[in-house]
């Protein structure tokens, strides 16, 4: 067996420019450290270490300035929708949402004769992830960060738009 | 202290003609008073030494409809150190003409607690309470339209252009407005 010292030199990637912004932010998706109701306790679960979404390279940030992801996690009320979405239009694009559980998919329990309850944050900002569930387990939602991954890992934000509309 | 006896201690000091009912048989037996006679009442009942209702524990507000026209705003008392309780129902019209909302005077200068209870109860039913110090919503947005428990409560079609209604796509025809989505926003 041949004994490989490893030197640091001559190693050699290829790949894409587009791949490898694809893996860059798909690879460190920072969502607004922000929830809304029992859905953030599982939220915050994911985060924790039985779970620890980290390993994702996800890492909640305080600022919608340095968010990537904006993970809705809990009922939206119509007063809470104005300040949902003025956050979701302070962060810098690209920007994704996750929608987490009933009440932010659909207005959850609260669908017909909740008064107070927006129907689906969907109809504030567009949503790219919904994960369903009452609140969703944690796996749930990693499995909801790993949709919203194989979504980056398919986009392509280098080429030009009207390359795009021809090929399409 | 006894159901009869605070009865009757109230109608030493009010008259019988302040007990519009008075019902002891029911589960929890309650009094009835004129809406104007409510703070009065209150305030006897608190300072008065052998009653010293010193606990507004809640207080209720009921639409019957507009059929029947009423509404009505309960209170339950509880007296710590006696441990004896009453529950006092005031009725009133529920549209007194000219869009103006029924009126029952405030007790929040009693108990400090009914100032969130009745901003709560004039949120959701549109009951304003005169002489409350600050009387607006509590829960719902400043710019809401309507009172939601209200019995003839229609939501209103957008919010600040985000749809309102609850969308039935199995039953297109159960609520008014297009069927398109509220999504409205300009980025």
């Amino acid at each position: 067996m041949v004994e490989r010292i490893k030197t640091g030199d001559g190693g050699i990637i290829l790949t894409t420019a587009e791949d490898l912004v694809n893996w860059a932010r798909l690879s460190s998706l920072w969502p607004m450290g922000f929830g809304l109701a029992c859905c953030a306790i599982e939220m915050m679960g994911a985060y924790a270490s039985h779970f620890d979404l980290e390993r994702f390279g996800v890492f909640p940030r305080p600022s919608p300035r340095q968010s990537d992801v904006m993970i809705v996690a809990g009922t939206v009320t119509f007063k809470m929708a104005d300040r949902v979405r003025r956050l979701y239009e302070q962060m810098p694009e690209p920007r994704y949402v996750i929608s987490m559980g009933s009440c932010s998919n659909c207005g959850g329990p609260y669908w017909e004769h909740g008064y107070h309850v927006v129907k689906g944050v969907d109809r504030v900002i567009p949503v790219d992830v919904y994960v369903p569930g009452c609140p969703p387990r944690p796996e749930a939602l990693i499995g909801g960060f790993l949709k919203l991954q194989e979504k980056i890992r398919k986009d392509r934000p280098l080429a030009p738009k009207l390359a795009l509309e021809v090929g399409s | 202290m006894r159901f009869s006896e605070i009865v009757s201690s109230l109608a030493e000091e009010f008259g019988e003609e302040t007990l519009v009912a008075a019902d002891e048989a029911a589960i929890q037996p309650y009094i009835e008073v004129p809406a104007g006679e409510i703070a009065p009442v209150c305030r006897f009942l608190f300072e008065a030494p052998e009653l010293f209702f010193d606990f507004l524990a809640c207080i209720t507000g009921v639409d019957n409809g507009p059929e029947k026209g009423t509404m009505e705003v309960i209170y339950h008392l509880n007296s710590i150190p006696f441990g004896h309780n009453l529950v006092i129902k005031v009725t009133v019209e529920r549209s007194p003409g000219n869009d103006e909302l029924p009126k029952v005077p405030t007790v929040s200068d009693i108990w400090r607690t009914a100032d969130w209870h009745e901003r709560e109860i004039y949120d959701l039913f549109g009951i304003s309470f005169e002489r409350h110090p600050d009387m607006r919503r509590i829960l719902m947005p400043a710019d809401w339209e309507g009172f939601p428990l209200r019995k003839d409560y229609r939501e209103q079609l957008y919010y600040h252009g985000i749809k309102v209604a609850y969308e039935d796509r199995e039953d297109p025809g159960k609520f008014p407005g297009n069927m398109q989505t509220g999504f409205d926003i300009s980025l």
